[in-house]
C-alpha cells in the first residue's frame, strides 16, 4: 500500500529533508488588513525569514501627477493613507503653499488643525481597536468605531464627504465651518474621553492583551532611525522625533502638547504611544477649538487666503463678476503657470513624515512629484523585526505597525 | 555650535574641494551635487563628522531630465541631522546609458527598499544593491516608466470610444 502512494506523489527533491514550512501569508489574507503578501518561512510556529511582495494596488500616482494641475493632485493624495486622508491633503496643500509663498490666515491654521487632529484620532483609534481585534478582543473595536464615525460626520460637514475627504484648497478651505460642523467638534470632545478611557480601562492593563504585545515586535532607537522609522513607530522607540516640533507647519508652535515616547520599541509600546498621542490630539483640537472660537466680527469670516489664481471664486461672484468668471475658467482648465522651484515639505501625518519632493520646471503641472511615505519606508524592517518570532507575533506586529496598502503602494 | 547652511557647505568644500558644486539654498534647504562616484564618500562624510551627523536618510528618489544630454538621470538624498534638526538635499547626476550608481544601503538599511523603488521606476542599477528588482510594477516590466519619454495617454485622441466618460469618441 505504501508503494503505491509513493508512486502517486512526486514530491519536489529536498522536500522531505528540509525542515521548515513555506507559507503565504497574503495577498488576500484577513489578518495582513490591506494587499499586501508575505512570504514566511516557519520552523513550527517560530518565522526563520520572511520576504515581503508589494505593489498590488500601485496606482502610479508619481506619473498621474505629472500631467495634473495642482488642485486636481489633492484627490490623488485621499487615496495613500485612506483612513487619515485630510491629512494627506493638509500635507499637499501646504507643500502647494510652500512653493507659492502662500501665507495663510491664523483661523485658517487652527481649522486646519482641528481636522488633521481629528484625522490623527481616527487614523490611531483603527490601528489600536485592530491591534486589539488580532488578540482576540473584538469588543473594543465595535465600541470605538461609533466616534470614528462621529469624526467622519464631521468631515463630511465640513467638505461633503468622508473617506476620501479632497478637504480644503491651496490657501484654506472650501467654505466656512458651519455651527453644526462646531456642533460636533463640541460633541466629540464631550464624549470621546469618555470613551478612550473606557477602551484604555478594557486594554492597557489587560494581562492577555500584555502578555501578547509585550516584548514582540521589538526594535531598538538605532535601528529604527537606520530604518528610517518616523512617527509613533520611532517614538516608541524612543526617540522623540515629531514634524510638528521640529519643524512647525499651520501654527503648532502656538499650541501646548507633550511627544509621548516609548522605550523598547515593541507592540505594547507602540500600542500605548498611540493612545497618549490620542489624548495629545484632544488637547490640541481643544485649544484649537477655543482660538477659532476668540475671533469675532469679520475676523470670524476668514476660511482662506486671498489668493485668486488657485483658490477657486464663489460660484454667485462666477456668475456676475468678470474677475471671478477669468480665475473660475483658468483654475479649472489649469491654466495657471506654477513657479519654477524645487519643494520639500513634510508633516507629522498618522504613520510619521508624510513628505511631499515637488518639482516645477514653470508648467501647468509638477514637473515631478514624489511622496515619502512612511509605511513603505518602515516596512522593510518587518523581517528583521518578525525574526524569530511567533507567527501570531508577526500578525500583531503587522497590524502595530499600522500598514496601509494605500501608502504602502502609492 | 549651531550648525547652518554656511558651516555645513563650508566643510563640504573643505573636504571635497571643488568637486561639490552647485550650491542653492531653494526655500531655505541647502542642496548641491557631486560627481557620482564620490556619492558614497559625501554620505560616509556627512554620516560621520563630527559636527554634521548626517544620520537620518529621509528619502531618496530619482528625477528625469531627458534635456541635459549626459546627465539625464538624478539621484536625490534627502539628509536630516535630528539633533541640529537641520536638512540638506543632496544630488548626483548619472548619464541614461550607464546608470550605475553606488548603493547606500551598507551605510543606511532604509535605503533598501527606495533604491528598489528608484531602479523600478528610472532604471538606475545601484551597484552592490543586495537584492536589487523590481518592487512595486511586475517583475516582467521591460522598461522604467516614470521615464519621461513614457507620456500618459493623449486625451486628445480620438481612436477610442471614451463617450461615456466625457471625452467624446469617434462618434462626436
Amino acid at each position: 500500500m505504501l508503494e503505491t502512494v509513493h508512486n502517486h506523489i512526486s514530491l519536489p527533491e529536498g522536500s522531505i529533508e528540509k525542515q521548515t514550512t513555506t507559507i503565504n501569508l497574503g495577498p488576500t489574507h484577513p489578518a495582513t488588513h490591506g494587499v499586501m503578501q508575505n512570504i514566511l518561512e516557519l520552523d513550527g510556529e517560530r518565522v526563520v525569514s520572511s520576504e515581503q511582495t508589494i505593489g498590488y494596488i500601485h496606482r502610479a500616482f508619481e506619473k498621474l501627477a505629472e500631467r495634473r494641475p495642482l488642485y486636481q493632485i489633492t484627490p490623488i493624495t485621499d487615496r495613500l493613507n485612506y483612513c487619515s486622508s485630510p491629512l494627506n491633503n493638509m500635507g499637499w496643500h501646504l507643500t502647494c503653499e510652500k512653493l507659492l509663498k502662500i501665507e495663510t490666515p491664523k483661523r485658517v491654521d487652527y481649522l486646519r488643525i482641528i481636522i488633521m487632529e481629528l484625522a490623527r484620532i481616527a487614523d490611531h483609534l483603527i490601528c489600536n481597536s485592530i491591534v486589539a481585534v488580532d488578540a482576540g478582543a473584538f469588543t473594543g473595536f465595535v465600541y470605538v468605531m461609533q466616534y470614528r464615525e462621529l469624526i467622519y460626520e464631521i468631515y463630511e460637514e465640513v467638505c461633503g464627504s468622508r473617506l476620501t475627504t479632497n478637504i480644503g484648497r491651496i490657501g484654506g478651505f472650501e467654505r466656512n465651518f458651519s455651527n453644526t460642523a462646531f456642533e460636533k467638534i463640541e460633541k466629540f470632545l464631550r464624549e470621546y474621553p469618555k470613551v478612550l478611557k473606557e477602551f484604555e480601562t478594557l486594554m492597557t492593563r489587560n494581562r492577555i492583551f500584555m502578555d501578547r504585545l509585550q516584548g514582540t515586535g521589538g526594535i531598538s532607537a538605532e535601528r529604527a532611525l537606520n530604518y528610517g522609522f518616523t512617527g509613533p513607530n520611532l517614538r516608541a522607540a524612543g526617540v522623540d522625533y515629531d514634524v510638528r516640533v521640529q519643524n512647525p507647519y499651520s501654527s503648532y508652535q502656538d499650541f501646548d502638547f507633550k511627544i509621548p515616547i516609548g522605550n523598547t520599541g515593541d507592540n505594547y509600546d507602540r500600542f500605548q504611544v498611540r493612545e497618549e498621542e490620542m489624548w495629545q490630539s484632544l488637547s490640541i483640537i481643544n485649544q484649537a477649538y477655543q482660538k477659532v472660537q476668540a475671533f469675532k466680527g469679520a475676523d470670524a469670516e476668514i476660511f482662506h487666503a486671498n489668493v485668486p489664481e488657485y483658490y477657486l471664486p464663489k460660484k454667485e461672484d462666477v456668475y456676475t463678476k468678470m474677475e471671478a468668471l477669468i480665475w473660475h475658467f483658468k483654475i479649472i482648465m489649469g491654466e495657471t503657470d506654477i513657479p519654477k522651484g524645487e519643494v520639500y515639505h513634510s508633516i507629522e501625518a498618522a504613520n510619521g513624515e508624510l513628505g511631499f519632493y515637488l518639482i516645477s520646471d514653470g508648467g501647468r503641472t509638477p514637473f515631478r512629484l514624489h511622496f515619502r511615505r512612511p509605511c513603505f519606508i518602515y516596512y522593510q524592517a518587518y523581517s528583521e523585526l518578525t525574526k524569530g518570532a511567533m507567527l501570531s507575533d508577526a500578525i500583531m506586529t503587522m497590524s502595530s505597525l499600522n500598514l496601509i496598502a494605500g501608502e504602502l503602494d502609492a | 555650535m549651531i550648525l547652518t547652511n554656511e558651516i555645513i557647505q563650508q566643510k563640504l568644500i573643505e573636504k571635497f574641494g571643488d568637486q561639490v558644486t552647485g550650491f542653492d539654498e531653494p526655500y531655505g534647504l541647502l542642496s548641491f551635487e557631486a560627481p557620482k562616484e564620490l556619492n558614497l564618500k559625501v554620505l560616509q562624510f556627512l554620516y560621520d563628522d563630527a559636527d554634521l551627523q548626517f544620520q537620518f536618510l529621509t528619502d531618496l528618489t530619482g528625477v528625469h531630465y531627458p534635456h541635459q544630454i549626459g546627465r539625464e538621470l538624478a539621484v536625490v538624498y534627502h539628509l536630516h541631522n535630528l539633533k541640529a534638526n537641520i536638512r540638506l538635499r543632496f544630488k548626483i547626476y548619472t548619464a541614461i546609458e550607464t546608470p550605475e550608481v553606488f548603493t547606500a544601503t551598507q551605510l543606511f538599511s532604509t535605503a533598501n527598499w527606495m533604491e528598489r523603488e528608484t531602479f523600478d521606476f528610472f532604471g538606475v542599477k545601484f551597484i552592490g544593491h543586495p537584492n536589487l528588482k523590481r518592487i512595486l510594477n511586475v517583475d516582467e516590466m521591460d522598461y522604467f516608466p516614470l521615464r519621461k519619454e513614457y507620456p500618459l495617454e493623449d486625451q486628445t485622441r480620438i481612436d477610442k470610444d471614451d463617450e461615456m466618460f466625457g471625452r467624446g469618441g469617434t462618434n462626436s
